[in-house]
């Protein structure tokens, strides 16, 4: 375990980028935790005196239409977006992964079905699909979880059956069975932890999409319901103020999604390196 | 003397393409190993040869059970093992005593292992083995086949070949096997780690009473090292006796082109003609025919119109040819 936070340390020092996606990680995660105890003002709270004021020393963000202080409710909404992000992440990385798993190393029938799920999800335009489903099961935030999750799931599955058929032959494979394991017991003990690598690398880039994914649900109102600070939906607020010159209440956000997708991104390379032992020197 | 591995009439054939919904014929088959029979005595090795695609791979995954028979017997110890389906013999008594070790011991070790973990598997699996009994087991096991201590800890891309090779045998006598199977276990080894690979291996036969089963490309190796060979054409055995005599003497035609094959210092035997091409198909072979038929360079009309069996010639010496033992 110190082994690999060693790793982890000589991964960041060799790295400039990975570094400063880990900073960037670390302040949004701690955005996210603290959230309402560390944001200067109530996030629902409207002062109409100060309404569409420009950034200042007191609200780093300006305030929007109704006063809110914007830098408030950009702190608070890490919480949903990035909860929401990891949420489906996980579950599309549980479910997509093992049916990936399951159709790469069993093939036969189990590959077919896998395979046609997944081109079936793929034949949609993904974010009119997730639009449909959060428009057919109704805008609440296990929805668009599952909405996310599900247009991500031929992404997953994919990785995860292409990467399993390479070692379904390998020889450590056979070397398993002679050593008393049973083809189940093999694909999750043995072959899914060579594959962690790469589905981690996948988590990282696609937890960038699913934020951005459930904000532009939101963005078109489809998500999650004003007046919750989220910044899909303070974007979608900011972007009717922009012609009148009220810039900072959409740029904010928006620029704070951008911020995050990025992270996510950066971060996938520098984990890849962490999480792959044969980078291990 | 009673075997320890008894094959007998042992077929493997695998069909090819798609099964079509309204075919009226049966979907071609390669036939990989075709009625094979063949023993392993206690203590003893036997070597098993023949050209890539002969069959031998899949004879090794037959007979460690990590493929199911098509037609005849595997017997282990006297008990038939061949009805046990390949999914299900990891929980069967004889799996603690097959072991095999791989052609390429990088490939066959988990990369996320470390040379500890590879070894430790089968004991925590098939023995059961925890803690402090387990650790000690490993060491023993590290210790005979001569891996340092200070190694265990290592991934496998942070072993050299030779202590790769190493681990690959320390997994694999661990369980304290009876038979252990060697897929050319030398073949991924550069020539001053083999011999003192193939020492080791001789030193560990000798001090653990195992029985081998030596596949190789190598026949210097298998005349040195194995007590009996077999040499397999195209999915059949062809000739098979001890390997001395059938080095000094071969009565396949077959086995006369291979061991003329052998690189020697003084160039090519003059006498005997080097075989040309390469071995007929294995998809739905002619069954009255001599596999071997086109390419021997002995052969004659009927060798194209019967299948030679495996003649016993005496003092343990078999061979598949009409011609063998005339002339």
């Amino acid at each position: 375990m110190s082994n690999t936070l060693a790793h982890a340390r000589y991964v960041l020092a060799e790295n400039p980028v990975t570094l400063l996606a880990a900073l960037l990680f670390a302040a949004f995660a701690a955005m996210a935790i603290l959230g309402p105890a560390i944001a200067p003002f109530d996030p629902l709270a409207s002062d109409t005196m100060r309404a569409l004021q420009a950034p200042t020393w007191r609200h780093l963000f300006g305030t929007d239409q109704l006063g809110r202080d914007i830098l408030s409710r950009v702190i608070v909404a890490a919480r949903i977006d990035l909860g929401i992000a990891l949420a489906s992440v996980a579950l599309v990385f549980a479910a997509g992964g093992l049916a990936g798993l399951a159709a790469g190393f069993f093939g036969g029938w189990v590959d077919a079905v896998v395979g046609r799920v997944a081109d079936t999800i793929m034949a949609f335009p993904l974010f009119v699909l997730a639009m449909g489903i959060v428009a057919a099961l109704g805008n609440t935030i296990p929805n668009i979880v599952l909405a996310t999750a599900i247009i991500n799931f031929p992404l997953y599955a994919r990785v995860a059956r292409a990467e399993t058929m390479t070692r379904r032959e390998a020889g450590f494979v056979d070397a398993a069975r002679l050593s008393g394991h049973r083809d189940g017991a093999l694909v999750l003990l043995q072959v899914l932890p060579n594959i962690m690598p790469i589905m981690v690398v996948q988590m990282s880039l696609t937890m960038g999409y699913a934020i951005l994914n459930a904000a532009g649900l939101s963005f078109i109102g489809l998500g999650v319901r004003p007046p919750m600070a989220e910044w899909g939906i303070m974007v979608a607020e900011g972007a009717g103020f922009i012609v009148s010159g009220e810039w900072w209440i959409a740029l904010f956000p928006g620029a704070t999604l951008m911020l995050a997708v990025f992270c996510f991104n950066l971060l996938g390379d520098g984990l890849r390196d962490i999480a792959d032992p044969r980078r291990r020197t | 003397m009673t075997a320890l591995l008894e094959l007998d009439g042992v077929s493997k054939r695998f069909p090819i393409g798609r099964r079509r919904l309204f075919a009226s014929a049966p979907p071609p088959q390669v036939h990989a190993v075709d009625d094979v029979s063949l023993t392993v005595a206690p203590g003893e090795t036997l070597g098993l040869v023949g050209e890539s695609g002969c069959g031998k791979s899949t004879l090794v995954r037959l007979i460690t059970r990590l493929l199911d028979v098509t037609r005849g017997t595997i017997s282990f110890d006297r008990r038939e093992i061949s009805d046990v389906p390949a999914r299900l013999f990891a929980r069967d008594a004889a799996r603690v005593h097959i072991q095999m070790v791989f052609q390429d011991a990088g490939e066959s070790i988990n990369p996320r292992f470390t040379a500890a973990d590879a070894i430790a598997d089968p004991l925590r699996r098939l023995l059961g083995l925890r803690g402090a009994a387990l650790r000690a087991r490993v060491e023993e096991a590290a210790e005979q086949c001569g891996l340092p201590r200070e190694l265990l800890g290592r991934f496998p891309h942070q072993l050299s070949g030779g202590q790769r090779a190493r681990v690959g045998i320390a997994r694999a006598i661990g369980t304290r096997p009876r038979l252990l199977v060697l897929d050319e276990p030398t073949a991924a080894l550069d020539v001053s780690v083999q011999v003192t690979v193939l020492k080791l291996l001789q030193r560990l036969k000798a001090e653990l009473g195992l029985s081998y089963i030596f596949v190789s490309h190598d026949l210097n190796v298998v005349r040195l090292l194995c007590d009996r060979v077999v040499v397999m054409y195209l999915g059949r055995i062809v000739e098979q006796g001890p390997a001395q005599a059938v080095f000094d003497a071969p009565k396949h035609p077959y086995t006369r082109s291979l061991i003329a094959a052998v690189p020697r210092l003084d160039g090519m035997r003059p006498d005997v003609p080097r075989l040309a091409g390469e071995p007929r198909s294995p998809v739905d072979p002619d069954p009255n025919a001599c596999r071997f038929h086109g390419r021997c360079p002995v052969g004659e009309a009927r060798c194209g119109a019967a299948m030679p069996a495996l003649r016993d010639f005496g003092q343990g010496r078999f061979a598949a040819c009409h011609l063998a033992g005339e002339g």
